[in-house]
């Protein structure tokens, strides 16, 4: 077994402390390595990696393997900083008792992972704090959509009944503002409950998965190459960075790479994604606190990056760009002066902007301490990307799992402690001064070569993982490839999926008019959580 | 107070001229892909690698019928990457009316290699409506619909009030729309507005493939406007379910759910594609 060395000490500490519990150990790639243990121990392993590896739980996913092995599989993804790798355990659940114990209750962070499990594939959570429905509405007959024998195309009697079985919240003065799942701005749809006494919010409960659209069980039915623009289907602004883990996955299921100068035009787009997702997040920052001037420059940023994003791929969300085994246009001079001068220029003006919004002592008093999320509470949810930077979640896949062309430039990751919606402007603004230096750094040292590498048809039954540090966080993609170039299986893990039960815990205390500017500091993606 | 005003007046007007100049676009933008139907050979690439099944093909008695459906297309260039009759162009505007004028089909003959040539007819036209009405029934119907429409054109032509619901979108379409209301488009500039209610809206832009879990939102939202009010479905997804179709949790497209006035293609349709979709839609475009 072809193994990172960090990763051998940690299977061989394993080993010594589990023996012959750990079945199947095998490295498809050398920082990929998945074992195999019973149910029972899920827990034990779950605590071994947190306590003795550096590990964190960074996904919890099923697969339906009932057709061969007569189980559902259960994944538990670690991602173990210091060991620079990835460790899947996976725990096989009977097919006549699926079951499985919960591990919420030790680690908050999977709690909407568990729960979607239970509604997408039928495994009933022992042990689970708050079994209820999650992925599915509560008027959702019993049906478990990414079981092999539920087809695509099944026809579910139109809605009726109720959405979901909010938790009651009374006491004198108490009331319950609902608000969504159609909202006042050109925003996705959910459902916020919120339970006020007077302004304050005493507790905040969300009904999310409106825009769930059956992506996963998409992935099942098209052929490997379609996949790629589906998976740019399913974030929007995040399009160039799920269509790219994506990509990664299947490359290192078929085992060929990304030639160099492809894996660093991906790192440019990669950037060019940054820079006007975090432009727009700060401008809307700013009019949510009623500043709306900065709202406009921040707008007209964003516009001239979308514009070079079309001159560079062709479309302004950098769609159509993704490809299996590189990317499908190439720069040329002109391009890059373009997108040198795009940098220069905006860097210049961002400049400006920053120093505009420092001028404004109103909005520096509406941001700071609000809507704080404390590291502990951070650290108990999971909280990845910019949510978990602003509070003292120092992870970034790009440095510490280095993709694409992220292990040749040089930059910093900024960490911060406060927590509020400051901070969580400011991890915005600081990563942009880094995407300025890391597009200049692939600018200079872009390598000439090809593009592509050929991939033909991807062979059955290989897994793998595949992964990005998108704008607003980390982003997995796990394939389990079949006959015919298809896939069995496609776990998308969005990093909203993951924060949105950090909302509930930053806004309590705030004043509702708060909601909006605490809500738009996280700008999680409604259509990444729901798929 | 003065910082910010002086920054204001050093940028000076950024905003476009669209609609009275043409859309300005690099020269790799991705618009419609134009097919050259009278020199096509062969459907079957194109049809294999559209990732949305925009193009189509079914094979009947030695004829072959081509179709490729706008409604459908993300403009990701894949089809002209293999086939030498299919180029891209930059065309975005490309809004419709009727789904219908989305869709364009030939007949070819077949050949026994799998190819196929000698286009049988012209391009079709737009198909005509199902024959269930009879003509006068169809005739005074048509007339009512323009009549309504003309005065919709005239109660709207100077300002507008827009609500946007997310029927389903993946956000790539609210990224553009949200783009409507900065300084570049300025969508106010038409006396056109975005606002937080229903009852206040006199058009509805949809996005998405209207999931299970949004029909009956989007229901409501239709039924909560006052009368006449105007919808546009945006988006492939919107016009035609894109590349999510119809599922367990989709309906598949706007037009399943509430009757569509106007259909704006694109994946997403960039800001003067859209500008181009509501101004069509009350009239100020012919």
């Amino acid at each position: 077994m072809n193994l990172l060395p960090g990763l051998q000490t940690v299977l061989d500490e394993l080993t010594q402390r589990f023996g012959a519990q750990i079945e199947h150990a095998h490295a498809p790639h050398p920082n990929e390595l998945y074992l195999q243990t019973k149910l029972e121990l899920a827990g034990a392993f779950c605590s071994a990696f947190y306590k003795k590896h550096d590990g964190r739980l960074a996904g919890v996913f099923a697969e339906d393997a009932r057709a061969g092995q007569k189980v559902f599989f259960v994944y538990y993804l670690y991602a173990l900083d210091s060991a620079h790798g990835f460790v899947l355990v996976r725990v096989p659940i009977p097919e006549d008792n699926p079951e499985m114990t919960s591990l919420t209750n030790a680690l908050h962070a999977v709690n909407w992972q568990e729960r979607e499990i239970q509604d997408l594939f039928g495994i009933q959570l022992i042990g689970h704090p708050n079994p209820r429905r999650c992925a599915l509405h509560d008027d959702w007959p019993e049906v478990y959509p990414l079981r092999k024998d539920f087809d695509l195309h099944t026809k579910l009697p139109p809605f009726s009944g109720p959405r979901h079985k909010f938790r009651e919240v009374e006491g004198e003065g108490v009331f319950q503002v609902p608000v969504g799942p159609v909202h006042a701005g050109i925003i996705e749809p959910g459902h916020f409950l919120f339970s006020v006494a007077g302004e304050p919010v005493l507790y905040l409960q969300l009904r999310m998965f409106y825009v769930h659209k059956a992506t996963e069980k998409l992935f099942e039915s098209l052929p490997i190459p379609h996949c790629v623009r589906l998976a740019e289907s399913i974030s929007g602004d995040s399009s160039f960075a799920h269509a790219t883990a994506f990509c990664h996955a299947v490359e290192r299921a078929a085992g060929v790479e990304a030639p160099p100068r492809a894996r660093a035009l991906r790192t440019l787009c990669l950037e060019l994604e940054r820079l006007y997702n975090h432009v727009a997040d700060i401008g809307a920052i700013c009019t949510d606190v009623a500043f709306v001037t900065a709202n406009m420059h921040a707008m007209r940023l964003k516009e001239r990056v979308l514009r070079v994003n079309e001159q560079l791929t062709g479309n302004r969300l950098l769609r159509g760009m993704a490809c299996l085994g590189g990317v499908r246009f190439d720069f040329d001079a002109d391009h890059l002066r373009a997108l040198a001068g795009l940098v220069d220029e905006f860097e210049k003006e961002f400049n400006e902007l920053v120093e505009l919004i420092r001028g404004n002592s109103g909005t520096r008093d509406r941001l700071e301490t609000t809507g704080v999320l404390k590291p502990e509470v951070a650290h108990d949810l999971g909280v990845v990307g910019i949510a978990g930077r602003a509070s003292g979640f120092d992870h970034d896949l790009r440095r510490d799992f280095p993709h694409d062309f992220y292990d040749q430039v040089q930059f910093t990751v900024p960490v911060f402690t406060e927590g509020d919606v400051q901070r969580r402007m400011v991890v915005r603004r600081e990563e942009l001064f880094q995407s300025f230096s890391i597009l200049r750094q692939v600018m200079e040292r872009l390598p000439a070569g090809p593009i592509q590498t050929k991939v033909g048809e991807v062979p059955p039954d290989r897994v793998a993982l595949g992964w990005v540090e998108g704008w607003r966080g980390e982003i997995f993609h796990w394939i389990h490839t079949a006959p015919g170039n298809r896939l069995a299986r496609c776990k998308v893990k969005d990093p909203s999926l993951q924060n949105w039960p950090a909302l509930t815990e930053a806004i309590l205390g705030n004043i509702i008019p708060d909601f909006p500017v605490v809500n738009k500091s996280f700008n999680l993606s409604y259509s990444g959580t729901d798929r | 107070m003065f910082e910010t005003l002086r920054q204001s007046l050093k940028i000076g007007v950024v905003t476009t001229s669209y609609p009275q100049t043409p859309p300005e676009f690099s020269s790799r933008a991705r618009g419609k892909p134009e097919i050259d139907w009278a020199n096509w050979k062969d459907a079957r690439p194109a049809a294999a690698i559209c990732p949305t099944g925009a193009i189509s093909y079914e094979d009947v008695n030695g004829q072959r019928v081509a179709r490729f459906d706008l409604a459908k297309c993300i403009f990701c260039g894949l089809c002209a990457d293999v086939d030498p009759a299919i180029r891209m162009t930059n065309q975005c505007e490309c809004a419709a009316r009727r789904r219908d004028d989305l869709v364009t089909s030939a007949s070819y003959s077949l050949n026994p290699d799998g190819t196929h040539d000698r286009l049988l007819p012209p391009p079709s036209p737009p198909k005509t409506r199902p024959a269930e009405l009879s003509p006068p029934q169809r005739e005074s119907l048509e007339a009512v619909g323009r009549q309504i429409k003309g005065r919709a054109a005239q109660m709207f032509g100077r300002s507008l009030h827009i609500r946007e619901v997310d029927a389903g979108s993946c956000n790539g379409c609210e990224v553009e729309i949200v783009g409507l209301n900065g300084p570049v488009y300025d969508i106010e500039r038409f006396g056109i507005h975005f606002v937080a209610s229903p009852r206040h809206a006199d058009l509805l832009l949809v996005t998405g493939p209207v999931t299970r879990n949004m029909e009956l939102a989007l229901r409501k939202t239709y039924d909560a406007m006052p009368a006449p009010r105007l919808v546009v479905a945006v988006g492939a997804c919107g016009c035609s379910g894109g590349i999510f179709g119809q599922n367990y949790a989709t309906c598949g497209s706007v037009d399943s759910v509430i009757p569509v006035d106007i259909y704006i293609p694109g994946c997403p349709p960039n800001p003067h594609a859209l500008l181009q979709g509501i101004l069509l839609a009350i009239g100020r475009l012919k």
